[in-house]
């Protein structure tokens, strides 16, 4: 019983759950998952994963990473797509601003920890800074390969020539690689890793990064994590070398001609424009071309 | 000029207003409490419980209201809510042998010790819609109740509650004929699948678990297939069992252990194929299945499977997929397979937006010349257009 | 005689090396008649080492076996490569896959079995290279192709599926899958299995060129005595899981000493 009441008296006494939603215990076991990832860049690490307040799917994952890290003085951000303001950053920014009642915010600037679904933010990321990716399927091998006791023994034994193979089939069929996004990536020269669904556009932002990457799959009761500072590498072939996506007009809106842009359908005779998926970096590109002395 | 929308906390608070008003429906008429659920829909409140992994009977009824009787979003809290509960004890192993039995059947004695008990069933109920349960708030005994009471003085069974000694279980029968081989604790710790990833191939405690928080529908498909020749492993239910069985744990300060409470279970014990080892007697082999309340199908699907995942172990040619360890236990849960599945509904626009850009790439490459690509442009086998698109998940499959 | 005939000669006739690969003691048995009973074996390098038989006498265990794909009961496999010599079954899992990726070929009789259907006839060689490390696109396409003629496949079909191969023609690719990494031992269970006589001719006429030129230690297992008689150095004759009779082709095939190597022999020429 001693051990409830200690639990008891560490809930937060208005909203009836420990600070972060998880217990201590649960926290700490995440936190050992983490070092153990951080210690071997790009593996797959298993941890007790939980059921959460939302759907798997839906970003669990993500959301127990930054349950184990946040402290006191974290101030928080959430993206989706990019963008602050999606129905499910919305909803796990207001999970977090009532269970842990830390700041947040919608500048990648000022957040010190920044969960994402699908992007990383165009704003180069700085030291210290930690960005938790939300992951559905972390296995790079799964679609070559549906069984995880083989895709196990593949990354033990660095067998990564069936992926090779698949790209080289892509150039055959296609000309090109024909992935646009969850484009693999070899870690540290080691593991094969799946970035989660970011565009292959944000893969370069991924090598040689000043903040701490972690990626939480929820479902699958997995997690890896990129230091800083590490080699990154997108899979490709000499002749053939990894490329990104290219626009070829710049943001409708703040004019960026860097940034990954959405297509907004404007009727329905097939018009369209061009924004930044990064709610905040539009705006602040908007904004520095509103002031007067740039202007 | 386009303004990105905006006000998702306005139109999540909707959502929520809208569905809160949905779940209680009209207003004229007196809300459903949760006593109710828990006394009057308790099969329901069984399933939620064996599925969402905590034995509340109150805790599930009112999943079962806020989820507006959706039992897989009723299991997902349950579950949800279990994650914030500390581990106070690991309670001891239960015996089942001293269940106060409610309900017990055997299919492969016409009588044994203990006797057949039907307990309650819908077994043998002629599948009716009975409209008298259409006139409410009357005490009197519903026409079904009244039929069943006239055509129900089965000879064979007792229903009436057991008031014997606890008895013996079907294989404990079997075991002493050597007509089966006895279960043997493998004296590891048993794994936790609710605190540690499941990892394959697993343990026989870490498959049951799974199993038994598996979704009963889907383990009732695979467990059906097993029956149809996916699998066949010739089962007949040796034993099915319901009541309530005392829970017990030991106490560090004690050191012995003390009743702290009872759970209803069903159980399930199937005869499956007999095998012939060369350094034992020919005996049959045997799955089991557990749940909570009454909640026998959960039981036999349990028991079935069990039994099809020992195909390895019985060197069986491993064909079907309710034979495939990591094809069941890795879909059996429906709150991952739910949550997984609904989150196709999440914004998906950047991927997207890189599907169509490679698309239009595509598009001008096949307007263009065929040259830039340092491929032979020929296809003189007559192959199908390498143009084809298909989605990139798929092509990746080799 | 039957005690002395299944050990085979420990010193190779043509040079004084040690063998590229050895048997000791090697068995595996399912049943009663299922499987091989202890033999020791070993093969030199550019040696073509047949092992013929009935079906069901146990030769494609022993193949799996020797190839480190069926961990045996009893005995042990090495392997000599640079100076040392690798226990198959002894050693990582790590250390055997590498070795069987880099240093040892595997011939299925279907071919399928060893190709990947639905990857390019240039995927399915170029594989073997990706596996080791090649980046370079262009590169691996040159190596697909050289060895697509080697095997006589048009070069044109090297964007196509084997899955719209002739029998012959995806026993080729199979081939050529398994030699351009250049390995040390090529393992052949029944290359021209399934095959017409006028495709099996070519085929076999193909490997025993391959066989010379890349001076390849082949391990061979058929039913076909004339295979047998027209690749390989020498033959083992198994019956029933037992070694009956073992030497020098010519010398065991001309002057049959086992009953059972004299009734296979003679049904042979009676055909």
């Amino acid at each position: 019983m001693q051990r409830f009441n200690q639990h008891l008296a560490t809930l937060d006494a208005d909203l009836g759950y420990n600070f972060g939603y998880l217990d201590e215990q649960t926290k700490r076991m995440i936190r050992r998952a983490i070092l153990k990832g951080i210690a071997i860049p790009g593996y797959q690490v298993p941890f007790g994963g939980r059921e959460m307040p939302m759907p798997y799917g839906w970003g669990t994952g993500g959301v127990m990473l930054s349950a184990a890290v946040l402290g006191r003085d974290d101030v928080f951000k959430v993206i989706d797509q990019g963008a602050d303001d999606t129905t499910n950053a919305v909803s796990i920014r207001q999970f977090f601003a009532k269970v842990c009642q830390i700041d947040t915010t919608t500048s990648t600037d000022a957040a010190s920890v920044i969960q994402t679904r699908h992007r990383i933010p165009e704003q180069a990321l700085k030291h210290g800074q930690i960005l938790i990716y939300q992951v559905p399927i972390p296995e790079p091998l799964r679609f070559i390969e549906p069984r995880e006791t083989e895709t196990q023994k593949m990354h033990a034994l660095a067998e990564y020539g069936p992926m090779q193979v698949k790209l080289y089939e892509d150039i055959v069929k296609y000309g090109y690689i024909a992935t646009s996004y969850a484009y693999p990536v070899m870690v540290n020269q080691r593991y094969l890793m799946d970035p989660s669904p970011i565009p292959k556009f944000d893969n370069p932002k991924l090598n040689q990064s000043p903040a701490l990457m972690l990626f939480g799959a929820g479902r699958e009761k997995r997690i890896y994590c990129i230091p800083p500072y590490t080699e990154v590498a997108s899979l490709d072939f000499a002749d053939h070398p990894f490329a990104v996506q290219q626009w070829s007009e710049p943001c409708s809106l703040c004019h960026s001609t860097t940034s990954f842009l959405d297509e907004v359908l404007i009727d329905d005779q097939g018009q369209r424009m061009f924004v930044c998926s990064d709610t905040d970096y539009c705006q602040q590109q908007q904004a520095s071309k509103q002031e007067p002395c740039h202007g | 000029m386009y303004v990105a929308v905006k006000g998702g906390e306005q139109a999540i608070q909707a959502a929520h207003q809208q569905q809160a008003q949905r779940r209680r429906g009209d207003l004229n008429i007196a809300e459903l409490s949760v006593t109710q659920i828990q006394g009057q829909l308790s099969l329901g409140v069984e399933r939620v419980m064996t599925e969402g992994g905590i034995y509340d009977q109150e805790l599930a009824a009112l999943a079962i209201k806020q989820a507006c009787g959706d039992q897989v979003e009723a299991i997902f809290l349950l579950r949800a809510y279990r994650t914030t509960l500390p581990m106070l004890f690991t309670c001891a192993p239960l015996n089942t042998q001293k269940m106060r039995v409610q309900r017990r059947i055997s299919a492969i004695y016409k009588d044994l010790p203990g006797g057949q008990q039907l307990g309650p069933t819908f077994d043998y109920s002629h599948r009716l819609l009975d409209f008298s349960l259409l006139a409410e708030g009357l005490g009197k005994p519903t026409a079904t109740q009244e039929a069943d009471a006239s055509t129900g003085s089965n000879t064979e069974a007792n229903t009436e509650p057991s008031l014997q000694q606890p008895f013996s279980r079907v294989f404990n029968m079997l075991e002493q004929q050597q007509l089966a081989k006895p279960e043997v604790d493998c004296a590891a710790e048993p794994a936790d699948i609710s605190r540690d990833a499941i990892h394959f191939p697993c343990s026989r405690a870490a498959r049951m678990q799974q199993l038994s928080r598996g979704d009963e529908g889907f383990l009732l498909a695979l467990a059906y297939s097993t029956q149809r020749g996916y699998g066949r492993n010739h089962p007949f239910a040796g034993e099915i069992r319901c009541g309530e069985v005392a829970l017990e744990i030991c106490p560090e300060e004690l050191g012995f252990n003390i009743e702290i409470g009872s759970v209803l279970l069903s159980e399930c014990e199937m005869v499956n194929g007999f095998v012939q080892p060369k350094e034992a007697p020919a005996h049959f082999t045997r799955g089991y299945g557990l749940a909570f309340g009454f909640s026998e199908r959960k039981a036999m699907a349990v028991a079935l499977l069990d039994r099809a995942l020992q195909a390895q172990q019985y060197d069986e040619a491993i064909t079907s997929p309710a034979q495939d360890e990591e094809f069941v236990l890795a879909h059996a849960d429906n709150v991952a397979a739910a949550g997984f599945v609904s989150h196709l509904k999440l914004p998906h626009y950047v991927d997207f937006q890189s599907e169509l850009e490679l698309l239009r790439k595509m598009h001008q490459s096949q307007h263009a010349p065929c040259a830039n690509t340092g491929y032979p442009s020929g296809n003189p086998s007559g192959q199908p257009s390498k143009q084809t698109v298909t989605k990139e998940t798929d092509n990746a499959k080799v | 005689m039957d005690n002395l005939a299944y050990v085979l000669p420990q010193t190779n006739p043509l040079a004084s090396e040690l063998p590229l690969l050895q048997a000791e003691q090697l068995s595996q048995w399912f049943a009663p008649g299922k499987g091989f009973a202890p033999l020791d074996l070993s093969l030199y390098r550019g040696e073509v080492l047949a092992i013929v038989g009935e079906s069901g006498s146990g030769k494609t265990t022993l193949l799996k076996a020797l190839s480190g794909r069926l961990t045996p009961q009893q005995g042990q496999v090495l392997y000599r490569h640079g100076e040392q010599a690798a226990n198959l079954y002894q050693i990582s899992e790590a250390q055997r896959r590498n070795i069987m990726r880099q240093d040892f070929g595997i011939v299925h009789q279907h071919p399928m079995d060893g190709l990947r259907p639905r990857i390019s006839a240039g995927g399915n060689i170029g594989e073997r290279l990706m596996e080791v490390g090649w980046r370079h696109y262009g590169d691996i396409r040159a190596q697909a192709k050289s060895w697509l003629s080697a095997v006589e496949i048009d070069i044109d079909r090297i964007d196509d599926l084997p899955i719209t191969f002739s029998g012959g023609m995806a026993q080729r690719l199979q081939i050529a899958r398994n030699l351009v990494t250049h390995p040390k031992v090529v393992f052949m269970d029944e290359p021209t299995g399934g095959l017409d006589v006028s495709v099996q001719a070519r085929l076999l006429d193909l490997i025993r060129k391959l066989v010379s030129e890349l001076q390849l230690a082949v391990v061979i297992v058929t039913h076909d005595l004339a295979v047998a008689r027209l690749l390989a150095h020498r033959i083992m004759v198994m019956k029933q899981g037992e070694v009956v009779e073992a030497g020098l082709t010519d010398r065991v095939l001309d002057d049959p000493q086992h009953p059972y190597t004299q009734l296979l022999v003679s049904s042979v020429l009676q055909q």
